[in-house]
């Protein structure tokens, strides 16, 4: 094989990686922030709400879990403005990266609060503890322990998956790649490069969870 | 030109499902044969070939599988091969499908206790006749219903290969959507067509898992 590998030019175009990989971070910061606000609300509203509002949050959870995120990412961006609502591919983005992971998070919260047993907290209070240590001590904190270590994964997944971005043209890292090529025509030593800032942020990704997990956790 | 979405537009989707399908088949398969490598290695007595499985399982999950699609379709033409959708699909797909089904499989032979294994050894079976006849059958009932999830991820993921130009279920919608610009209708199809393969895999898959729980 006579290819000769040429990363100078690819290199060359640092600050161009840079912003994108600060993007891919913004959108899985916002994503991971708003779908932990969602799965909460899901798995709340999936187990004590009302019936239908039951029902509802099943059937969300069932469609999200059950159709690609690119379709999804696709019936924001271009399916939307037909009904009148135009949007930015960033903003189209966060909007599908949150619905989707909610999905998911709402299943694992749920999976969570399900994980305690209705005898802990009785126990919970026929010791004396308040409601509010009833909540924190016996089903908030071992729940979290719980749906941690899913939670954590799930968002190293969304991490990556927010490269589907690109496909929008959203100017995430993925994206970045695609433009790159086109100036400097190194197509392989591209996507090597933007492998590999995507293996070491999914590695700096693990090792934060894995750090946050000793802080909040393991001294109990 | 823009025409009207009619009813060849939804046959022509409904038949572009089938290259899903074919897609999702074909990267089960190879996805599968690597899995098995993976997972064995992973198991073996030899630390380095343990360590090797490990750092592939560990590489393909942290990279997104995108990236594996773009690599080999970029990639094949280095080494002399045609570009060609369907062979780098089908190796990216080999190559991420062979990761993740290796680590379940991996977690499937693991959850066999260690005592098993030395009661096969204590037969005086060898460390392949401990797997085939002991660990394995064991395995297989704990590895199916996550390998039945991971199949509905894998159908879903096939999306990507539009990506490369790759002709599938959400390709054709892309160029549906480019001639009679409904996205709206064309993406809410698309999406009814990948539920109806997916969701009773999920379904399926939490049964299995129901039973196997039931059987313990």
């Amino acid at each position: 094989m006579g290819y000769r590998f040429n990363f100078r030019d690819v290199f060359a175009q640092q600050d161009f990686l840079l912003e994108g990989l600060v993007l891919t971070l913004q959108l899985s910061f916002v994503a991971m922030a708003l779908g932990l606000l969602v799965g909460v609300t899901g798995a709340a509203l999936r187990l004590y709400g009302p019936r239908p509002v039951r029902a509802v949050v099943a059937t969300y959870v069932e469609a999200i879990r059950n159709t690609p995120l690119l379709v999804q990412l696709f019936l924001v961006f271009f399916g939307l403005p037909s009904l009148g609502i135009r949007l930015d591919a960033t903003t189209a983005s966060i909007i599908a990266l949150t619905v989707n992971l909610g999905a998911y998070a709402t299943e694992i919260v749920r999976a969570g609060l399900q994980a305690i047993p209705r005898a802990q907290i009785e126990a919970g209070v026929s010791l004396g503890l308040s409601r509010l240590q009833v909540f924190r001590y016996i089903v908030l904190m071992p729940a979290l322990r719980v749906m941690y270590p899913a939670l954590a994964s799930q968002f190293i997944l969304l991490m990556l998956a927010t490269s589907v971005v690109s496909q929008i043209s959203a100017p995430d890292l993925f994206h970045t790649a695609s433009i790159i090529q086109s100036r400097t025509f190194r197509d392989f030593e591209v996507y090597i490069v933007v492998a590999a800032l995507y293996l070491a942020l999914a590695l700096a990704f693990r090792l934060a969870f894995a750090g946050l997990y000793q802080v909040a956790f393991a001294r109990r | 030109m823009i025409r009207e979405f009619g009813f060849i537009d939804f046959m022509y989707l409904l038949a572009a499902a089938r290259w899903t399908v074919a897609l999702s088949g074909v990267a089960f398969l190879g996805g599968g044969l690597v899995g098995l490598l993976v997972a064995l290695m992973r198991v073996t007595p030899l630390a380095p070939v343990r360590w090797l499985a490990t750092i592939y399982v560990q590489a393909v999950q942290g990279t997104p599988l995108l990236a594996w699609l773009f690599l080999f379709y970029f990639g094949l033409p280095l080494v002399g091969l045609v570009v060609n959708p369907w062979i780098a699909a089908a190796t990216a797909f080999a190559i991420y499908a062979g990761a993740f089904l290796g680590d379940i499989w991996r977690g499937a032979l693991a959850a066999i206790p260690r005592t098993q294994w030395e009661a096969g050894a204590s037969l005086g079976l060898s460390f392949l006749d401990q797997l085939r006849y002991i660990i394995m059958p064991q395995a297989v009932r704990i590895a199916i219903p996550p390998t039945v999830g991971f199949l509905v991820q894998l159908i879903k993921n096939t999306s990507l290969a539009a990506a490369i130009g790759f002709v599938e279920l959400t390709r054709e919608a892309q160029i549906t959507n480019a001639s009679t610009f409904r996205p709206m209708t064309v993406f809410v199809i698309v999406a009814a067509i990948y539920f109806a393969m997916c969701f009773p895999l999920t379904q399926w898959s939490r049964y299995l898992e129901q039973r196997l729980h039931v059987a313990r």
